[in-house]
């Protein structure tokens, strides 16, 4: 029997033993190399005026994206106050109601297609949808738009996390008198606070720096938000305008705008980390 | 004797009490509940059935928007490269071939790359390192589509023109693919940039399927004198083949979509050439670009029949990808 | 309903015209019944796993429900309270009669139900809230009570169910902060605070250390003059000490029933028999 040399396939796992570390190294520096250009441009844009005040005409100094602020906190916000019940809701069906079913199948399998459908489709969707009817473009669409993104991810979380609990406890709040929807709303919900939250949360993360939804939808605006029935300031769109147009303290600006989002999308991911830690306790 | 008495009085007292607890405390609900209330599951089920709702309305407005375009251009628009607002004439080949090559050259570059990472974080790195690294990668995931496009526009891009695209041009420039000017943003710089934005999906979903293999089997081979390498070639990517090739797939959805990361880089530019220098377009970008434009009703309309084309290109993928991983569930769970 | 009345009531069901069942489990009770099982047989899906089961649970006393796994003890008691209908595919047929009326009957009030027959589990299943929140959930399930009636009964649970000197100084902690055993009182606790008539209890000392197992049986003993108790324990030597009456079950048949001396001293199957002395099971 010829034997295959030792030698030969020692070298090659060590081959691949050095591959693999220096491509986890490579992954490493990418992460820390657009963290630390984030970093280092941003910061050059974070001022007082950045934060406070409305923007201004390419060439005008102390202008900011503070209306930009205000109006993707208003359109998360709203998407979130949409999304929450109906993802939460359809998680329960799935984890409670609708396991074994054909209804239940179907949801689950949609809900995971779903998930992978570009966020520029959804946006396209809301605007044939609400803008062409209403002939206008939105903080509400947009906020429609985020929404969509969304409530596949809470429903998907909820119904996992809600899963993890065990049927023992159904059984024994049940058995003491509870109706089902008691028994979901106060025992389970309670047992599974942390996943829930955390499924929030990461949803909450990931339509924050969104943009291709919004295209269609909300716009931007240069104007403080009055309503939000009109095209309204955000800060993911304000970044493409700016970081597209050929003025430097425009782009600076976009650069200061990513460095904002940045830094609340990793602060939720890592808080949800802390969140998901302290309820093991 | 004392003692007993009080005992009494305290056990009578008790008594009592216990009997007015039944009769007049148990007024709460007159017994209205008989039967669970099924209030609560209609409302829920009926949740879960608006997202039914909602892709099934995605569908029906796509088309119906895209309706002109599909009645003036016909089949013929998949395979048409022109694409003139002014003279009306829309093909989509020129998206379709961006988005196809963009993504091939994702897949290229991240689908090894994912798995040797994967490798690493569940084979080789001690758990001090697992557990970092393995955030890092997290965290690149994290990181918002619009942050890539900046960075790569303003930071990768020029690199490109600087060190990697020069090189390749001088050492490989015979190939059609690397010839021209090196601008920087192009459908190469697209490419690779996507590969960046799917790298951690993939490789999380390989990590999973890695921990998967049972302990057992790995031993065993590591037992008969096999190398690393050689256990996880012949006997864990064996084993989690199917759930590899899974993660491809879901990364490969994630790129074809992928818009504002690509609309930065990807130049915006109407053409099909060999090179990978030169600038392109993907449906996604095509869409970014040019719908504040997009005031005709045709131009609109074929604008609305790109994203109908990506929502069905994008739909096939998913639901191939999930029948797939269901498949691979239920076989694993037999085993 | 006093002694006498149910007496009455028991003899009175006797003379009904009851279907022909096996002469040996006829359970020939001296003492009048709370719950009488005519013909029960349960399904899983399409197996079958108890099979014309015929029982009479004695007031104030202690049953035994014994048997090698899997021979459907727990699936029977699971018929007491219908917490089986939490499973769509598992349902029952038969007749259990409680008060007079059978609770498998379609308009039957399962909430009161489960009021009346609590369930206490193998592993201490406490709710996550505080101990003192665990009690006072099932009262405000069933009676409209002011804050201070709340106390007074929360305090009247735990001292009946021997746990009052060790909790009352952690009310508001959470009640996985008690021991297993513990926990597991204070599931009795919770179940007894509501006025029940049966407690159920699925090996309740299985999951729990013998000192605090010795707690609870003797604990079962004096709950026994309030409540009548059904106990299912696949530890022979526990069903010898605190139960009056044993039924033993074997492959979803009720092989033999009777008081718990005559099942341990002079069994009248030779399963029951092999099975006392550990030939089997």
């Amino acid at each position: 029997m010829k034997e295959r040399s030792n030698f030969l396939r020692r070298v090659l796992d060590w081959v691949i033993k050095i591959v693999a570390t220096l491509s986890a190294l490579f992954g490493i520096m990418i992460l820390i190399w657009i963290l630390f250009e984030v970093g280092r441009r941003g910061a050059q844009a974070m001022s007082f005026n950045f934060f406070t005040k409305l923007p201004t005409p390419p060439g005008v100094p102390g202008g900011g994206v503070a209306n930009a602020i205000v109006g993707s906190l208003a359109m998360v916000a709203l998407a979130g106050f949409i999304s929450v019940p109906i993802g939460l809701l359809a998680g329960v069906y799935l984890s409670e109601f609708g396991k074994d079913t054909k209804f239940g199948s179907s949801v689950k399998f949609v809900i995971s297609v779903m998930m992978g459908i570009p966020s520029i489709i959804l946006g396209l969707f809301i605007y044939t949808l609400v803008v062409i009817p209403t002939k206008h473009f939105s903080g509400y669409a947009g906020a429609l738009a985020l929404a969509l993104i969304m409530i596949p991810i809470i429903a998907r979380t909820s119904e996992d996390m809600l899963t993890l609990v065990p049927n023992s406890l159904r059984e024994s709040a049940l058995a003491l008198g509870a109706p089902r929807w008691k028994v979901i709303i106060q025992i389970l919900f309670r047992s599974a606070k942390a996943g829930l939250i955390t499924g929030v949360i990461l949803a909450v993360a990931r339509v924050s720096g969104e943009t291709a939804p919004l295209l269609f939808t909300a716009l931007n605006s240069p104007y403080w938000m009055r309503s939000l029935n009109q095209p309204t300031a955000n800060l993911t769109m304000t970044i493409f305008n700016y970081a597209m147009s050929p003025y430097r303290d425009w782009q600076r600006i976009a650069w200061g705008a990513s460095l904002l989002i940045v830094i609340v999308v990793l602060a939720l991911n890592i808080f949800t980390r802390f969140i998901l830690r302290e309820s093991k306790r | 004797m004392a003692i007993n008495y009080e005992k009494k009085i305290q056990r009578e007292q008790w008594e009592l009490k216990q009997a007015s607890f039944s009769s007049h405390a148990r007024l709460k609900k007159e017994s209205r509940v008989f039967k669970e209330d099924p209030f609560f599951r209609y409302l829920s089920a009926l949740c879960a059935s608006f997202i039914l709702v909602i892709m099934l309305g995605i569908l029906i407005e796509l088309y119906r928007h895209s309706h002109l375009s599909i009645t003036t251009f016909g089949i013929k628009f998949i395979y048409t490269s022109a694409w003139d607002p002014v003279k009306k004439e829309f093909g989509a080949l020129a998206s379709i071939y961006g988005t196809l090559i963009s993504t091939l050259i994702a897949m290229l570059i991240a689908v090894p790359l994912s798995l040797v990472i994967s490798l690493f974080l569940t084979e080789l790195a001690p758990p001090i390192i697992t557990k970092p690294v393995g955030y890092a990668i997290e965290l690149l995931a994290a990181i918002p589509s619009i942050i890539y496009g900046m960075w790569g526009l303003f930071v990768f891009a020029p690199f490109m023109s600087g060190y990697i695209q020069p090189a390749l041009s001088n050492n490989l420039g015979f190939l059609p693919l690397f010839q021209g000017p090196p601008m920087g943003i192009g459908i190469l710089t697209a490419g690779i940039i996507l590969s960046f934005m799917i790298l951690p999906f993939i490789t999380a979903m390989m990590r999973d399927v890695f921990k998967m293999v049972p302990a057992v089997v790995k031993e065993s081979a590591y037992g008969m004198g096999a190398t690393t390498w050689e256990v996880t070639s012949k006997v864990t990517m064996r084993y989690g083949l199917s759930g590899l090739v899974g993660a491809s797939f879901l990364g490969l959805g994630r790129a074809i979509g992928e818009t504002m990361a690509v609309t930065f880089v990807i130049g915006n530019y109407r053409q099909i050439s060999a090179s990978l220098f030169s600038a392109g377009n993907t449906i996604a970008s095509t869409l970014a670009n040019e719908f504040a434009e997009a005031t005709e009703p045709l131009y609109l309309s074929s604008l609305l029949q790109l994203g109908l084309i990506l929502f069905l290109i994008t739909i096939m993928i998913q639901a191939l990808t999930q029948l797939w991983l269901i498949r691979i569930q239920k076989g694993i769970g037999k085993l | 309903m006093s002694g006498e009345g149910l007496e009455k009531k028991a003899m009175a069901m006797r003379e009904l015209d009851w279907p022909i069942r096996d002469e040996s489990s006829i359970p020939d009770l001296e003492i009048p019944s709370r719950i009488s099982v005519r013909n029960l047989n349960f399904f899983y899906g399409n197996k079958q796993a108890l099979f014309n089961n015929n029982l009479e649970i004695a007031v104030n006393k202690v049953t035994a429900i014994i048997g090698p796994s899997g021979c459907g003890k727990s699936t029977h008691i699971r018929v007491y309270n219908r917490i089986y209908e939490l499973y769509r595919d598992q349902r029952a047929e038969g007749e259990v009669i409680l008060d007079g009326e059978n609770i498998l009957s379609p308009g039957y009030n399962v909430i009161e139900l489960r009021r009346k027959v609590g369930m206490i589990f193998q592993r201490p299943t406490t709710f996550p809230m505080s101990v003192y929140e665990n009690i006072a959930y099932g009262l405000r399930l069933h009676y409209k009570l002011n804050q201070s009636e709340i106390f007074e009964r929360v305090e009247d649970a735990l001292k009946r169910a021997v746990l009052w000197e060790e909790a009352k100084e952690v009310l508001d902690q959470p009640a996985t902060s008690l021991s297993g055993g513990q926990q597991q009182r204070l599931c009795i606790a919770r179940a007894i605070a509501v006025e029940p008539e049966v407690l159920l209890m699925d090996e309740p000392t299985s999951a729990i250390d013998p000192i605090a197992t010795a707690k609870i049986e003797e604990l079962i003993e004096s709950l026994k003059q309030k409540y009548t108790m059904v106990i299912v324990t696949h530890n022979m030597q526990q069903a010898a000490r605190i139960s009056d009456f044993t039924a033993f079950f074997y492959e979803g048949h009720i092989v033999e029933f009777g008081a718990t001396r005559q099942i341990f001293t002079k069994p009248k199957k030779k399963q029951t028999e092999d099975y006392i002395t550990g030939r089997f099971g």
